[in-house]
């Protein structure tokens, strides 16, 4: 089966990057950039930042709390911001979420 | 192939990611102007020219590598090596029919070892489970398959392969089923367009994550199948409405690209994105091309992986890229032209096939002197329905015959 494509991200989403969009340092260019069939995008330094906590295990709600612990700002600020980042990200393919263990 | 490879949309608004713009553009900035013509994003790598498919359409030049002249495994893999090292970030891998290679899986493996985004260009008929199993393995990033149609009697016709489009269905699946994102490549021309609603059906269907809906381009292969290749100026109209309902509908479900064919347009293509800006392409035997079909002007000479020359250097300073680069080559009506800097004054190798010279300003343009002839000659060709291909081989082409349709 296989993943979905449309999640909604709330603070309960574990999401990461699916195998066809990768995170990567150009080091020619020196810029962050996300791989993507046909596609090369320039992420900017908040995107990229929010990017390297999806792994999967984190939750949305842990990224949350771990950037407003950085940059010592409202948490519901926070929140709406990265959300809505994410929800973006995810429309466009370049998020999924973490397979549920079904066993 | 399209020619938005590099066609990069970039997420560059702060917070919300919402305004998409020109990856490449944002990239280029970075660059001063002595570093113009940077090292593309992404290469093509046409591995080999054997195919088992005969499509009269092919992009592959009427004078096809043999398998003898081909790169090792062993040159290769330098290429690939070197092409991260200067800055490249995707490699495609085409051909010909690029699983004809043996060494493929090795390939897709040292691209992954060297860091570059691999996507793997196919016709899928040699493909198993297994073989697709192990490219995944790999690290294949993303896989396209082309499509001749919608169902086996006019895509295996066109294709000159019996179950060719069967097969297509089944690797198809398997590329979902194994996680891997499938872009469905469907080449239109008038005797397949009147599938196109069923073929954007059959993309969803097969779960794919992008369709591109290529009309046919006419260099080589296709231009000397230009007479039953050639949509009908309705056919176009119908086209585009279709096209362009179908991106509304399936917002969400399945991406659209949708390349018109320049014949029936009133600019020309800006092609490759412009001669030796964006884009090049390595051919089976190791020559470096601003395009696939470049081989096709004479009087240039393109150097090899095999010369003592390295890939960058070649882009940035061999003669046959340098010819057309920019705008300062250009005759009239280009040089003065509002749009020279839109579209590069078009393709190349078309100007060349349709005009003898290779700097003219390409025949798809209204501006050009050429346009209207070679125009009103395509609408007539669409209306003779003289339908028989002249398939794509090794022997120079070989003539459809009465009742066998090659497949």
């Amino acid at each position: 089966m296989a993943l979905s494509r449309n999640i909604s991200v709330s603070e309960a989403s574990r999401p990461k990057l699916p195998r066809h969009a990768k995170l990567k340092f150009d080091e020619t260019r020196q810029v962050w950039v996300i791989l993507a069939p046909e596609r090369v995008l320039a992420p900017d330094e908040i995107a990229v930042e929010v990017l390297q906590l999806c792994d999967g295990v984190r939750s949305v709600s842990d990224m949350i709390d771990q950037l407003t612990a950085k940059y010592a700002a409202p948490r519901e600020a926070i929140a709406t911001d990265v959300i809505a980042m994410l929800q973006d990200l995810a429309d466009k393919g370049f998020l999924t979420e973490a397979r549920e263990k079904t066993s | 192939m399209s020619d938005i490879l590099t066609d990069g949309k970039a997420l560059t608004d702060g917070k919300a990611a919402t305004a998409p713009h020109d990856g490449l553009a944002v990239l280029e900035q970075r660059r001063s102007t002595a570093e113009t013509f940077g090292i593309p994003l992404a290469v093509l790598a046409e591995l080999t020219h054997r195919c088992p498919l005969q499509c009269p359409y092919c992009s592959n030049p009427l004078e096809l590598d043999r398998g003898g002249t081909e790169l090792t495994t062993e040159e290769w893999k330098k290429v690939l090596t070197e092409l991260a090292e200067i800055g490249v970030l995707q490699i495609h891998f085409s051909g010909g029919e690029p699983t004809a290679r043996k060494d493929l899986v090795e390939l897709v493996q040292h691209a992954s070892d060297v860091g570059l985004y691999s996507n793997l260009i196919t016709s899928a008929v040699l493909l198993t489970r297994e073989k697709l199993s192990a490219l995944a393995d790999a690290g294949l990033c993303h896989v396209q398959i082309s499509f001749q149609g919608n169902e086996p009697m006019v895509a295996d016709r066109v294709a000159g392969l019996k179950k060719a489009h069967e097969k297509k269905l089944d690797v198809a699946k398997w590329t979902r089923e194994l996680d891997l994102p499938l872009t469905v490549n469907a080449v239109m021309h008038r005797q397949n367009l009147h599938q196109l609603s069923d073929i954007i059906q059959m993309a969803v269907d097969l779960d794919a994550d992008r369709l591109e809906v290529a009309n046919v381009q006419y260099y080589g292969w296709a231009l000397k199948n230009r007479a039953a290749l050639m949509p009908t100026v309705a056919q176009i109209e119908e086209t585009s409405r279709i096209v362009e309902e179908a991106e509304v509908r399936l917002k969400g479900i399945l991406a659209i690209d949708y390349v018109v064919p320049d014949y029936y347009a009133l600019r020309p293509k800006k092609c490759m994105g412009g001669w030796g800006r964006q884009f090049f392409n390595i051919s089976p035997a190791g020559k470096i091309l601003p395009c696939h079909a470049a081989e096709s002007i004479t009087g240039l000479e393109f150097l090899s992986v095999r010369s003592n020359h390295s890939i960058a250097w070649i882009w940035q300073n061999s003669e046959a890229f340098n010819r057309y680069r920019g705008t300062g080559w250009m005759p009239e009506p280009c040089q003065s032209c509002e749009f020279k800097e839109i579209d590069f004054g078009g393709c190349r190798c078309q100007a060349f096939a349709l005009t003898g010279d290779a700097g003219n300003t390409d025949p798809a343009c209204t501006l050009s002197p050429m346009h209207e002839q070679i125009f009103k000659q395509a609408e007539q060709e669409a209306a003779a329905h003289q339908d028989r291909f002249l398939y794509r081989n090794f022997a120079g082409g070989t003539l459809e015959t009465e009742g066998e349709h090659g497949a």
